[in-house]
């Protein structure tokens, strides 16, 4: 007797980038009625697989992929989303995928409305056929009622609380016929604690029902509870594989994070002669409505004179921080720099009390892309220090001051020297110089403002490996010499890791926990997962 | 009470546009009875234009400017009719034939500058309105006659030769007396024979001197006038759009007009959907403007679309719709208003200072709602 072959077979699946490897050679196997969850930091390769399971065009477009995908033992390639949910495999989105002026009803059957017969309008084929909305509601009923859902099908879902979406997206799902393997993709993060755990047991009872799933999370304890077994990705490859039994949290923390030797060798920066002590930065309760990246009451103490890292997954609100700080996003809490109150969503303010930003989106906030270096670097100076000015210096007249190119200049020059901007020039535009450069051209608009606390976000992104060890030698640099307070955010933990003095974990929008750089993986693994350490 | 407060601010605009215009019916001393006459025959003869924009809103393309494309198309129609000497309401179906082509084409082209100025569709079609009458100007004034084969006297612009005869030039007429055609929607009658079998069969079931149109009378004076096909047209069109709007695609254009991504990522086809409805907007509008035009009876060649958009919109929107939401009861109350109001403040106008303050503050109130209603849309959903 053989066994039925399982719901979904993932083998050898390999993918580059234009050359970047980013999955080499993942294989999963997902039974008919296991909920298998899939593990890894961002950039392990996730989406990646996700997005060769369900055709997306980005895939084709990069030049497919190695390996094979099997649907209940037969071979499948699916070129669009469309043919892959056709061939039974659905998706609960992370972002809800629902209309907020339909009724439940119409979410639930957007697109796949059962339609009323036709003669006059044949011709036209489905398009001037009329809805058939007892069927529509009586199909809605059904699946609402498949996942214990007590909600009327009428009910418009503006009118939802944002934790009943999830379900709804969850009916869309099921309410398609054929659908073998549905993925959930971090389907808990917005939802409170009663609503996951509603969640989770919705996933067991459809799992009972022979659908296969697959569940992306970073909530180990979830994964504890619901899963049958578990693969974890790191850097593109499976690193372990197995029933739940064999594992634990701390392994799957250990195992997500966890280096190869050879990467391991991180300088740690020796420890400091005196620890800095003083606190120069005191954040209470600090939420920022940042889209994507929200901060939901955050603490933090930040000490004069320490390099302070901000750590975290992907869309858990560590980008949200310095964004708040800097008063670019609707913010509120309590912040006291040097113990005085800092009036919040005013960027004006932010910066006159010493607080200097580089943005993670270098090309659309940090800089003026077709004005020359020298420009750049000297238009803050300009506004909020009243550098580079001639003329009369305070008083009403202080406006009418001109613009000093000489000194401007000087200063430019004096900046493309010791931060080794390659350029034609201080004249030349940043739009045409490369991203390491353009980061430094970023460092020094920030620096012409003498700040006593330097936000920096994404430091080293889309920049080649020697311009990055130069930025972050750079920040230490600035921190050691000149005693630059420096609140560094970074999505790569080992970027970290080599140069602060203690690193937080964000997590759900606040501080997970804070640790030093030497700490042992699994505690960052730990923090990441939203687990006590 | 505070359902009361929340009735009125959500119905501010037509609030004000009734207390505005009962404050002009006072002021002025107006009949009641002449106003409310005015007041239907305007509405009768522009809810077809105003119903028109409905499914763009639905569709979430906003406020469609660019029916000012489908008027010039219904007035290609009528000039077609005009030339060809053919009138009643033959005239009118043929006018409409051929004006539905040209209407399809214009939407087609009109939805895909759109798709590609997202977000930017009303600006857009504004100022699309305003390049389409240069090439409308350009095609009648210089091309009509010389390239484009239009012969009859009365639709060229003409030149009086030497020895007393006339012979027409290019371009055509500024103004056209739609005599032919003139009311052959809502006076069907008057345009056939008076000894035809329809003439007596309706004489001898509604008497003599029923042509197509029921007056209301009230206590001895006429209130308004009911033209039976025009009104049916309206109907049918509202019943239309009802159910349309409950079919696959309509619900597929309600569903971009809500959030164009979900659709999307649902299989829809956004953009194919845009352009379905911009070109179902201009077609009706085409109708729009030959229904328009068969009430005036005149053509005013180069000007008669040109304020089409305007009025038809700031209509629409003083029923209450907004940028993003129009129902077929917003359009039909506010045509209602908005023409009460325009009767309102130039017959006050005339009567109390001269036409010229009549004319100036009709179109003072129409861009006046314009801005208003823009505004109040913004205000209200920044507040969420």
């Amino acid at each position: 007797m053989t066994s039925p072959p399982p719901a979904l077979e993932l083998d050898g699946i390999r993918k580059e980038y234009y050359g970047n490897v980013v999955l080499q050679g993942v294989d999963l196997t997902l039974a008919k009625g296991e909920i298998h969850a899939l593990l890894g930091e961002n950039g392990a390769g996730k989406s990646t697989l996700m997005n060769i399971l369900f055709g997306m065009p980005v895939i084709a477009e990069t030049g497919g992929f190695d390996g094979e995908v099997r649907l209940a033992g037969a071979p499948v390639a699916f070129g669009s989303p469309e043919e892959a949910m056709a061939g039974g495999i659905g998706m609960v989105h992370q972002e809800f995928m629902l209309i907020p002026g339909f009724t439940v009803a119409e979410n639930i059957k957007l697109n796949r409305e059962p339609l009323r017969p036709t003669k006059v309008f044949k011709p036209f084929g489905n398009a001037l056929r009329r809805l058939d909305e007892g069927v529509m509601h009586a199909d809605a009923r059904a699946s609402l009622d498949r996942i214990h859902l007590d909600l009327s099908s009428h009910v418009l879902i503006s009118a939802l609380p944002v934790g009943h979406m999830q379900f709804i997206e969850i009916a869309r799902e099921v309410d398609k016929s054929a659908i073998k393997v549905l993925v959930f993709d971090e389907p808990t993060a917005v939802l409170t604690e009663g609503e996951a755990e509603t969640l989770l047991g919705i996933m067991r009872e459809l799992a009972e029902q022979g659908i296969a799933i697959l569940f992306i999370t970073h909530r180990l304890e979830e994964v504890m509870r619901v899963a049958d077994s578990v693969t974890i990705l790191r850097d593109g490859q499976r690193v372990w594989s197995g029933p739940k039994q064999e594992t634990s949290v701390e392994h799957i923390a250990e195992t997500m994070v966890g280096r190869d030797l050879e990467s391991d060798e991180v300088p740690v920066l020796a420890a400091r002669d005196e620890k800095p002590q003083t606190t120069i930065l005191e954040v209470r309760d600090l939420a920022v409505a940042m889209p994507g990246e929200s901060v939901r009451g955050l603490d933090l103490d930040i000490r004069r004179g320490e390099i302070f890292g901000l750590g975290g997954l992907a869309g858990q609100g560590k980008i949200g921080v310095a964004n708040g700080l800097m008063g670019l996003y609707p913010t509120t809490g309590s912040v006291k720099v040097n113990g005085a109150e800092l009036r919040l969503n005013q960027p004006r303010e932010s910066l006159n009390a010493g607080m200097s930003f580089v943005s993670e989106d270098r090309r659309g906030v940090g800089l003026i892309l077709d004005e020359s270096i020298e420009m750049n670097i000297a238009i803050p100076a300009v506004e909020v220090k009243s550098k580079f000015l001639r003329g009369p210096r305070s008083g009403w007249l202080k406006s009418f001051g001109w613009f000093d190119g000489t000194a401007a200049r000087r200063h430019a020059e004096s900046m493309i020297e010791r931060l080794d901007i390659r350029t034609m020039g201080p004249s030349q535009a940043v739009g045409r110089l490369s991203g390491g450069n353009q980061q430094k051209v970023c460092l020094a608009r920030a620096m012409v403002l003498d700040p006593d606390i330097l936000l920096v976000s994404e430091p080293t992104r889309g920049i080649d490996v020697g311009a990055k060890k130069l930025v972050l030698d750079l920040l230490v640099e600035l921190n050691r010499e000149h005693g630059l307070t420096v609140i560094m955010t970074s999505s790569e933990l080992m970027e970290l890791r080599s140069v602060c003095d203690r690193i937080a974990i964000v997590t759900e929008g606040k501080v997970a926990g804070i640790l030093p750089p030497d700490a042992p993986d699994v505690k960052f693994g730990l923090l990441m997962s939203g687990e006590a350490v | 009470m505070n359902r009361l407060v929340a009735f009125l601010a959500a119905n501010v605009v037509p609030i004000m546009f009734l207390g505005i215009s009962a404050a002009g019916i006072i002021m002025a001393d107006l009949t009641l009875s002449s106003v409310s006459s005015d007041v239907s025959e305007r509405v009768f003869r522009n809810l077809f234009l105003v119903l028109s924009l409905i499914i763009p809103i639905v569709a979430g393309l906003g406020l469609n400017f660019g029916i000012v494309l489908g008027a010039m198309a219904g007035q290609i129609g009528l000039i077609l009719i005009q030339n060809g000497k053919i009138g009643g309401l033959e005239g009118l179906f043929v006018a409409t034939a051929g004006s539905i082509p040209l209407a399809i084409l214009f939407g087609y082209l009109t939805g895909l500058l759109f798709n590609r100025t997202r977000g930017r569709e009303m600006i857009t079609g504004i100022i699309l309105g305003f390049f389409a009458n240069g090439i409308y100007q350009f095609v009648f004034l210089i091309l009509a006659g010389p390239v484009i084969p239009l012969h009859a006297e009365d639709v060229l612009l003409t030149k009086r030769n030497l020895d007393g005869t006339v012979s027409p030039l290019m371009g055509l007429r500024v103004t056209m007396n739609l005599t032919m055609i003139e009311a052959a929607l809502d006076y069907p009658l008057e345009h056939f024979a008076p000894d035809g079998w329809i003439r007596k069969m309706s004489a001898s079931m509604f008497g003599d001197r029923f042509a197509g149109s029921i007056p209301i009378r009230f206590g001895g004076v006429k209130w308004a006038t009911i033209p039976i096909l025009t009104l049916l047209t309206n109907v049918a069109l509202c019943f239309g759009l009802t159910w349309f709007l409950r079919t696959k695609l309509g619900q597929d254009l309600r569903a971009v007009g809500q959030d164009s991504h979900v659709a999307e990522v649902s299989g829809i086809r956004v953009d194919r959907c845009r352009i379905i409805a911009i070109i179902m907007s201009m077609v009706l509008a085409a109708m729009g403007q030959i229904i328009f035009l068969q009430n005036m009876a005149v053509m005013n060649t180069y000007q008669s679309h040109e304020q089409v958009g305007f009025y038809a919109i700031a209509a629409l929107l003083v029923g209450g719709a907004t940028v993003s939401r129009a129902s077929i009861w917003n359009a039909i109350f506010g045509t209602i208003l908005f023409h009460l109001l325009i009767v309102v403040v130039s017959t006050a106008g005339s009567r109390l200072e001269s036409p010229q303050i009549g004319e100036y503050l009709r179109e003072f109130f129409a861009y006046a709602v314009i801005g208003v209603t823009l505004a109040l849309h913004a205000w209200r959903s920044k507040r969420g």
